[in-house]
């Protein structure tokens, strides 16, 4: 009951209420794109693009812009996009591209803080950056109308071309023969995860992108067996992790990002036991 | 007769390594062409490069007026889909009706329904809901042909469409390409099994140290023609 009337006084505030539903839409978001991305050997992609997107905010940091978004978004949907063709193109190996740049951009993004931070907490904000921060509960009005609306795009996106994207990461010689536009599906997928990286780092930070993204979809893989049910669950799951781990860390104190993914991660393990289960059943 | 696909002096091959070169043929509107020649001879490398899927190393691949991309079905050979995809074979078959959409999102009725139609004609209509990676091999290759009859206008490739069938079904599946030949459609087709090969195409390519292109009469006349049956004859398949 204690708990309970926690949670209640807490509601109260907007702050709360605001972070709620920002994690609930960046959950969502970063939850549909999992399974394509495990899949399609994208998740190297999105790993390379959490770290631009930490030096982006670098930058954003040291050039003392109001929206931050506005410099990192751009950045890394173009990096987004040279990634994906660097993957693609056989001479230039896409995987050392990949780690030359998200190595390259975590030292440049570290660097510039240290020289131009006036900040006199450096090493907290830079963890912040990495592991996501509290900035969450401090969300103003107008960060939640931009991640709404940009988390709305997202959904209306991924459910547009929902068939295409079935198609293209099922099997992508097929899809590009028989008349379907694949590089233009390629880039979409590209863009939108930059999106959904740069709105996922206000929630968990860069280091933890990966698995708010990647869990859920693995968890949904081992549980069920078409697309559709895989992504529909997938995404319930995120949700519901993430809003049990946003509560648990203002009952308990603890940082969001990492609970979240705590959260995320013993959902796995439950899932992975299921699967065993029912699996062994089947068999 | 009008050309669908044309193949003007064609070099196959990977980055600099050449596979096949100084190609030249085309494919008619309801023509059958069976591509033989030994493993190893770029049969598949020429089908992705007439799809567009690969770069021609030379050369190049005119397609006619006629044809649309979205017109052509495709069945790989081999396809290697990650072991862990989660996917129905509703799904996928259905996906064979990608390319009819254009832009609009979602399938409608009619597609829905020719996805049904396949999947009776290749016999896995019963299996619709289950998961492909859980089917056999065989069950499969035959998911994967209903997806590329959804996707079948005018132009059907196959590549091995029989790998993996046992002979009845094999059987089955050969007169079936005939019967859709013979309403329209046209087939190119890469196979082992000479006799079937014979048996239905129109016009033989044969890639390999000697190239020949054209019909079947000819091809039974030529010398590469009569080399390649008689130790297809020798062989088990
Ligand atoms: N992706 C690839 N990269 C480089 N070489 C390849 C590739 N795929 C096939 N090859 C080579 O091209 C040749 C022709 O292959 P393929 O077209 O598959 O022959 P076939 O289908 O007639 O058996 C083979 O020697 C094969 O080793
Ligand atoms: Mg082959």
């Amino acid at each position: 009951m204690m708990m309970l009337d926690k949670l209640e006084m807490y509601i109260q505030y907007p702050f709360v209420r605001y972070a709620l539903i920002v994690g609930v839409f960046i959950a969502l978001c970063s939850s549909l794109l999992g399974v394509t991305l495990v899949l399609k050997r994208f998740s190297f992609i999105g790993d390379g693009l959490s770290h631009v997107a930490f030096g982006a905010m670098a930058i954003a940091a040291v050039l003392n812009v109001a929206n931050q978004m506005a410099v990192m978004m751009p950045i890394t949907i173009v990096s987004a996009v040279l990634l994906l063709r660097t993957g693609q193109n056989a001479k230039i190996k896409g995987d050392a591209a990949i780690a030359m740049i998200s190595v390259g951009s975590l030292a440049f993004g570290y660097m510039l803080m240290n020289i131009f931070s006036g900040s006199s907490n450096l090493s907290g904000d830079v963890c912040s950056t990495l592991f996501g921060s509290t900035s969450i509960l401090t969300l103003s009005k107008q960060d939640v109308w931009l991640c709404t609306v940009l988390s709305i795009a997202v959904v209306l996106t991924f459910t547009f071309f929902y068939n295409k994207i079935f198609a293209v990461t099922f099997d992508e010689d097929f899809a590009k023969a028989s008349g379907t536009k694949a590089d233009g599906c390629n880039l979409l997928i590209a863009i939108v995860i930059a999106v959904i990286i740069v709105l996922a780092m206000n929630l968990v930070g860069s280091l933890l992108i990966s698995a708010l993204i990647i869990f859920p979809a693995l968890s949904a893989m081992r549980l069920f067996r078409s697309f559709k049910s895989v992504t529909v669950f997938s995404a319930a799951l995120s949700v519901g992790c993430a809003l049990a781990g946003i509560l648990t860390s203002i009952l308990a104190g603890t940082p969001v990002g990492s609970t979240i993914v705590a959260v995320d991660a013993a959902a796995f393990g439950i899932c992975w036991i299921a699967g065993t289960i029912k699996g062994g059943i089947h068999s | 007769m009008t050309a669908l696909l044309t193949a003007e002096n064609l070099s196959l091959g990977y980055e600099s390594r050449v596979i096949a070169c100084g190609l030249n043929f085309s494919v008619g509107a309801g023509d059958y062409l069976c591509i033989v020649g030994e493993n190893g001879s770029g049969k598949t490398t020429l089908m992705k490069t007439l799809l567009g899927l690969q770069e021609p190393l030379g050369g190049k691949v005119v397609i006619g007026a006629g044809l649309k991309k979205n017109q052509i079905g495709y069945l790989p050979q081999q396809t290697v889909i990650q072991k862990e995809f989660p996917a129905s074979v509703r799904e996928i078959v259905l996906s064979g009706c990608q390319g009819r959409c254009g832009l609009r999102p979602f399938y409608n009725r009619v597609e829905k329904q020719i996805a049904e139609e396949n999947m009776k004609r290749m016999g896995v209509f019963e299996l619709a809901s289950r998961c492909y990676r859980e089917l056999s091999g065989g069950q499969q290759q035959r998911v994967l042909l209903a997806r590329a009859l959804c996707a079948t206008q005018k132009l059907l490739l196959l590549d091995e469409p029989v790998s993996g069938l046992d002979p009845m079904v094999a059987d089955g599946m050969y007169r079936l390409i005939s019967s859709l030949n013979r309403e329209g459609i046209t087939v190119i087709m890469i196979s082992h099994d000479m006799a079937a090969a014979l048996r239905y195409a129109s016009h033989v390519l044969h890639l390999g140290a000697n190239l020949f292109f054209g019909t079947k009469e000819a091809y039974l006349e030529s010398e590469p023609g009569r080399l390649f049956c008689r130790a297809g004859k020798g062989e088990s398949r």
